[in-house]
């Protein structure tokens, strides 16, 4: 036998070899049969085809997934040394943090992480608004991800109550109070939400069970909801052009790559540097400067004696300063109470209140990016405002702020229509270039200096 | 079997039917998952009175009880804390208090049985802080005009020593005055007027 034959007929073994599945492909074989592994990876992972123009925005929705696993790992480990009664509770927090091996890391984790998922969230939601994403056909991913907002707002609001400290207690008083105003069934339901006459160990008991286990269970429905529904219309992009109209030969889009490896290998990078910051934050300044866990916190509750200054914790400031900003009329101050749900319900309107002919904000006309800047300049402008004391002059400031706030959203049907820019929108996706790159790194610049100083003067 | 016709709307009837059936279960087995949340009868049952021995409260001074987990303040008032009062009645909301948010006991010129013993529940009728007793005259966060009251540090609500809310502010109405009387002079039971 010649070198040459041996070669061959080793290479024809194996090509048979590939052809018969080895033991790992007939256990994946006898799982496909019964349930469809293989089929679910190639259609959501492996063979999910997203557009190949994904920028520094598209980190946020996996890093919202990261954190809600840090948040489900961290809380059932702090639920095993937490106790929630009102006498206890306050104490066992303590406990953790200084008696239980590697509970302070467990407890800070939990309380940044809580923070981090609205810092993701928010980044996300911003992220869907300039790109138009939840223009159809993503209506529905949208309304999903409205839900999961407030399910969250709901999460965070109930847990913050837990370690039972002055603006636990306080916090929670004045929220259920804005219950009470509602006309009629106001009085009994802030009385049926405490389950006591004030807040009390009812509360804080059936605070712990919401905050533990329903909220939770349906934040992953949502979330799952929302995935399935993405999954099933493809990913929005940059540039906001549907992908799935031009296809090549096989049907796959020319404008698409497939998630894994492209996107599970970008999503690590995002994960890398997020972990930096989460850390950072962890181990030098847990507390937030006292935004992440507010100073009156460090005081077991007491519920003769409000803190001298109350505010909610910074991601519910905006909300909030809408709620300080409208006075009480006719007797009741419900308006204020309805104008704080009405600016998150209208969040959710958003794909029924954009008439325009574009999705991205790159191919809009400039009565969107006028109104989209008075937006940022707004929500920025009552996070700050609402987290400090209020005066008449921020009171003024604040209802300037709420005033466009909702002109953002109601105006949108008029002043989004027939609104496009000079650029037409493209057939294919574009890529990043240095232009749009430096013009990204001075409008964060300007944000965050403007944001700066809006904070320090106001 | 192929005799047998489908009848649609014998379907449609049972349907309706077996969902209406369903939807009352489901409400009867909601409800006590729902009246689970409103106040236990031990909840209930703490809202017992309280007595307060005002022997040694000074003019001026006010302390603090706890009725029903609220704080309930008993204030001193000074003569000239009093004769300050009919001069802001301009500036509150309810001079007259007419709205009800007092026994009818209290529905006078200083809202109490004894001109100088204030007795309120010390929540604020916006979102329910406890406002801070402020009685310095005309400090510089409250204004030249400040006569003494109570602020509330939530959201700025301004009450005279009456608790009678300040107009152009948050909170809707005065403070609420709790039922109470006096056993003998110097003791006072909150909670209880009968």
């Amino acid at each position: 036998m010649s070198k040459g034959q041996t070669i061959v007929e080793n290479a024809s073994e194996r090509a048979a070899d590939a052809a018969r599945p080895g033991a790992g492909g007939k256990v994946l074989e006898w799982i496909d049969a019964r349930f469809p592994l293989s089929s679910s990876l190639k259609a959501h992972v492996t063979e999910y085809y997203a557009p190949k123009n994904f920028n520094f925005w598209y980190f946020f929705g996996s890093l919202a997934m990261l954190v809600l696993v840090i948040q489900i790992v961290t809380g059932i480990f702090l639920t095993m040394n937490y106790k929630p009664d009102a006498a206890l509770a306050f104490m066992s927090v303590e406990y953790i943090m200084r008696d239980v091996s590697g509970g302070w890391i467990i407890r800070y984790m939990h309380s940044t992480g809580a923070s981090m998922f609205f810092v993701v969230v928010y980044l996300h939601m911003f992220r869907g608004l300039i790109y138009g994403s939840y223009k159809q056909p993503r209506e529905l991913v949208w309304v999903f991800g409205t839900l999961i907002f407030l399910a969250l707002m709901a999460e965070a609001f109930m847990g913050y109550l837990l370690p039972w400290g002055q603006m636990s207690f306080w916090g929670a008083q004045v929220i259920v109070n804005l219950f009470g105003s509602l006309p009629v069934i106001g009085p009994d339901l802030s009385v049926w939400i405490r389950g006591d006459f004030v807040v009390s160990d009812a509360t804080l008991n059936r605070f712990f069970a919401l905050h533990v286990i329903a909220v939770p269970l349906v934040l992953l429905a949502l979330v799952v909801a929302h995935l399935v529904a993405l999954h099933e219309v493809g990913s929005n992009n940059p540039d906001g052009v549907e992908i799935k109209k031009l296809k090549d030969e096989n049907g796959i889009p020319l404008d698409g790559i497939p998630f894994h490896p492209y996107y599970t290998v970008k999503d690590v990078l995002g994960v890398v540097v997020f972990l930096i910051v989460f850390s950072a934050i962890l181990f030098f300044a847990p507390e937030g400067g006292g935004y992440f866990l507010e100073k009156p916190n460090f005081d077991p509750a007491d519920p003769l004696k409000t803190p001298l200054h109350i505010a909610p914790v910074w991601y519910f400031t905006p909300f909030y300063a809408i709620l300080r900003a409208v006075p009480s009329f006719f007797g009741t101050q419900v308006w204020g109470v309805l104008a704080m749900g009405a600016a998150v319900v209208l969040i959710g309107l958003l794909p029924w209140l954009d008439k325009s002919p574009v999705k991205s904000i790159r191919y809009r006309g400039p009565k969107f990016k006028v109104m989209l800047t008075l937006f940022i300049i707004s929500f920025i402008g009552l996070g700050i405002l609402g987290a400090i004391p209020s005066t008449d002059v921020r009171t003024v400031i604040a209802q300037v702020m709420s005033f466009v706030y909702f002109a953002f959203f109601l105006a949108m049907p008029f002043y989004t229509k027939n609104d496009v820019g000079s650029t037409p929108v493209p057939t294919r996706v574009t890529m990043s270039t240095p232009a749009r790159q430096i013009r990204f790194a001075i409008l964060w610049a300007v944000t965050i200096i403007g944001a700066a100083l809006f904070a320090m003067y106001v | 079997m192929s005799e047998q016709k489908v009848d649609a709307g014998r379907r449609r009837f049972l349907t309706v039917a077996t969902t209406a059936a369903g939807g009352v279960a489901a409400a009867g087995v909601a409800t006590p998952f729902l009246m689970s949340f409103f106040p236990s009868e031990r909840a209930k049952a703490a809202g017992a009175p309280v007595e307060v021995d005002i022997s040694k409260l000074e003019p001026g001074q006010k302390i603090n009880v706890e009725w029903r987990g609220k704080p309930v303040w008993v204030l001193s008032r000074t003569p000239e804390q009093l004769k300050a009062l009919p001069g802001v009645n301009g500036d509150v909301l309810d001079p007259n208090s007419e709205m009800p948010q007092q026994p009818a006991y209290c529905q006078n010129e200083f809202r109490s049985i004894k001109p100088e013993i204030l007795v309120a529940v010390g929540i604020c009728t916006h979102l329910g802080c406890s406002p801070t007793y402020r009685p310095d005259l005309a400090p510089a966060d409250l204004g030249p005009n400040w006569k003494g009251g109570f602020y509330c540090p939530c959201h700025g609500s301004k009450f005279d020593l009456a608790a009678r809310v300040y107009k152009g502010v948050p909170a809707p109405s005065n403070l609420e005055i709790p039922p109470h009387k006096y056993l003998t002079e110097t003791r006072l039971l909150v909670g209880d007027d009968k």
